[in-house]
């Protein structure tokens, strides 16, 4: 139990430093795309939707675990697509000719 | 339906490139150039992880997997392509929402397993299951209430009742008693439950007082919540892709936040508890404001706004929220293309808070088609008020208030503001004398060099491009 825990946390302590390393270098001017970016990527929870409702006995579990993947699946499917449509306007139009 | 298992080592693989598809799209994001190359990254990473997790054997059936997917999928879809791009607090808001509300389901359903097994759950994965449970209903109904507040549907403003503090302490209390409960096997199923009420209780009152101008803290902080949620999630089902990525998103929204709270210069405990914009914070202006009441603002006519434009070299636009309320976003940058026709400089200087999120009114103005690199942050622009002929400043308020620099009695004393008052002129597009959401009178309108131009900013506007197309 010790040693499965301790190797979570390695992993979730080297993600914080990575994680403040990387977003420091984000523009301001691209934080709202940042944050419903990031907002998809937490939409990974719905790898732990999936293998709880795959695995579920009774009733109540598989309408819990249907209701956790629908939202998940909002999550991703929204976070990408709407954070998309918002870079796309960025990309679109380099320097004016 | 059989599909055909994976080795478990070949989909811890899997989550490991999806991990580095992750930070590696987070990377891309740090260019408007590369961003949305970024974005799809993240999602080739998103995709992995997926595919491989259907193949895990602990999935047993998918009918029910692939219809909630589907349907899932769709709503998402469907709300992304329709969103305006005002709207863009709210749908995040949603989002996040919907992942935290994941977390707290996918939470219960490993307790509930984890419990079939043995009525005393294990310690670290019962900590980091009540964890992922806590984390994840308070940002589910936190971010509700935070849309509702957004979208104007309700709870609007700072609302605050008599006992709050009571009420919040009581609950707290609650909930570290119910978590030692579950947690040392007493309390069952029907503990967890109520430990899970009184959290989404709590996401609920958190952020019924917080007023609307703060929901760029509040948004960020919903955000990072939901990251820790998934992570803890990922402690749970000892699953590093979830630690990983929930993690990355934890930190991302901690980040945002502590921005925000710098450019409004005050600590994320005044804006969770403050109740600011409330009557008192408003009545603390009193003393200063006063000594504005006998002086009288100076009008302008638009005739003479699009003169000194045209005439203008350099022009500087300080857009507020205002401006996207008004809808303006358009026949700002049209009345900008005119002017640099006439080979008039124009800039845009963008306050941090200056929309409903962070970043929010460079997407708005990116959306009416302005270059970002006319986009310029307040440590950007500020030295460049000196030498700028006209400051237009449209919507915007609290942001300009140079209270914030002198008055220390003030509410925003000690905020970082676009220092407009430095400009030559500065021309004010206001729709009547109202203060901003903080309640406070603004100084700036009774400079000498200040110009009021009333009336809806969009028309306003519209008016000086017919004025200096005349020209």
């Amino acid at each position: 139990m010790i040693d499965s825990l301790l190797n979570d946390a390695t992993i979730f302590i080297l993600a914080i430093f990575i994680g403040f390393e990387i977003i420091s270098k984000v523009p301001v001017i691209l934080h709202t795309p940042l944050m419903s970016g990031t907002n998809a990527i937490h939409g990974i929870v719905l790898v732990g939707a999936m293998l709880v409702l795959g695995g579920a006995h009774g009733t109540l579990a598989h309408v819990v675990g249907f209701v956790a993947v629908f939202l998940g699946a909002v999550n991703v499917v929204g976070g990408f697509l709407v954070t998309d449509r918002m870079l796309l306007m960025f990309t679109k139009k380099g320097p004016k000719p | 339906m059989g599909l055909p298992a994976l080795h478990p080592t070949v989909i811890r693989a899997a989550y490991l490139v999806a991990s580095i598809l992750f930070i590696l799209g987070i990377r891309q994001l740090s260019s408007p150039r590369s961003a949305r190359r970024g974005n799809l990254t993240a999602g080739a990473g998103m995709l992995l992880a997926l595919i491989v997790t259907l193949l895990d054997r602990q999935i047993l059936s998918y009918e029910l997997i692939f219809a909630a997917v589907v349907l899932g999928s769709a709503v998402g879809a469907i709300s992304a392509r329709r969103v305006a791009m005002t709207d863009m607090p709210q749908m995040v808001a949603l989002f996040n929402g919907s992942g935290g509300g994941a977390a707290a389901l996918v939470s219960t359903l490993e307790f509930v397993h984890l419990s079939r097994v043995s009525p005393a759950v294990p310690l670290d994965s019962g900590i980091s299951i009540l964890l992922g449970a806590l984390i994840g209903a308070i940002s589910f109904t936190g971010s509700i209430i935070a849309w509702g507040k957004l979208q104007g549907v309700m709870f609007e403003g700072a609302v605050t009742y008599p006992g709050q503090k009571v009420v919040n302490s009581l609950l707290l209390l609650a909930i570290i008693a119910l978590f030692v409960l579950v947690l040392t096997g007493t309390g069952g199923m029907p503990a967890f439950v109520a430990f899970l009420g009184c959290c989404a209780l709590l996401g609920v009152l958190a952020v019924v007082p917080i007023g609307g101008g703060d929901m760029p803290v509040v948004i960020s902080l919903l955000n990072s919540f939901t990251g820790l949620a998934t992570a803890a999630t990922g402690f749970a089902l000892h699953n590093t892709v979830l630690i990983i990525s929930g993690t990355l998103v934890g930190a991302s929204g901690t980040l945002l936040t502590i921005l925000m709270c710098k450019a409004m210069n005050r600590p994320i405990t005044n804006v969770l508890f403050g109740a600011f914009g409330s009557g008192a914070a408003a009545g603390a202006a009193g003393g200063r404001a006063a000594d504005l009441a006998g002086k009288s603002v100076r009008e302008v006519s638009v005739e003479d706004t699009a003169t000194l434009l045209a005439y203008a070299e350099n022009v500087i636009v300080v857009p507020g929220y205002g401006l996207a309320v008004a809808q303006a976003q358009h026949t700002v940058r049209e009345l900008a293309d005119l002017l640099k026709a006439r080979h008039v400089s124009v800039k845009y200087a963008i306050h941090p808070v200056a929309g409903r999120m962070p970043g929010h009114m460079n997407v708005l103005l990116a959306e009416a088609n302005v270059p970002y690199e006319e986009l310029f942050d307040l440590d950007q622009i500020n030295s460049e008020f000196e030498r700028a002929d006209v400051a237009l400043v449209v919507g915007a308020n609290d942001v300009v208030n140079p209270a914030a620099r002198t008055d220390t009695s003030s509410p925003i004393y000690g905020m970082p503001i676009l220092d407009a008052d430095k400009a030559k002129h500065i021309v004010i597009l206001k729709r009547s004398m109202k203060p901003g959401f903080a309640g406070i009178e603004n100084e700036l309108f009774y400079d000498d060099k200040a110009m009021m131009l009333f009336g809806d900013a969009k028309d306003s506007l519209a008016k000086l491009v017919s004025a200096v197309k005349s020209m």
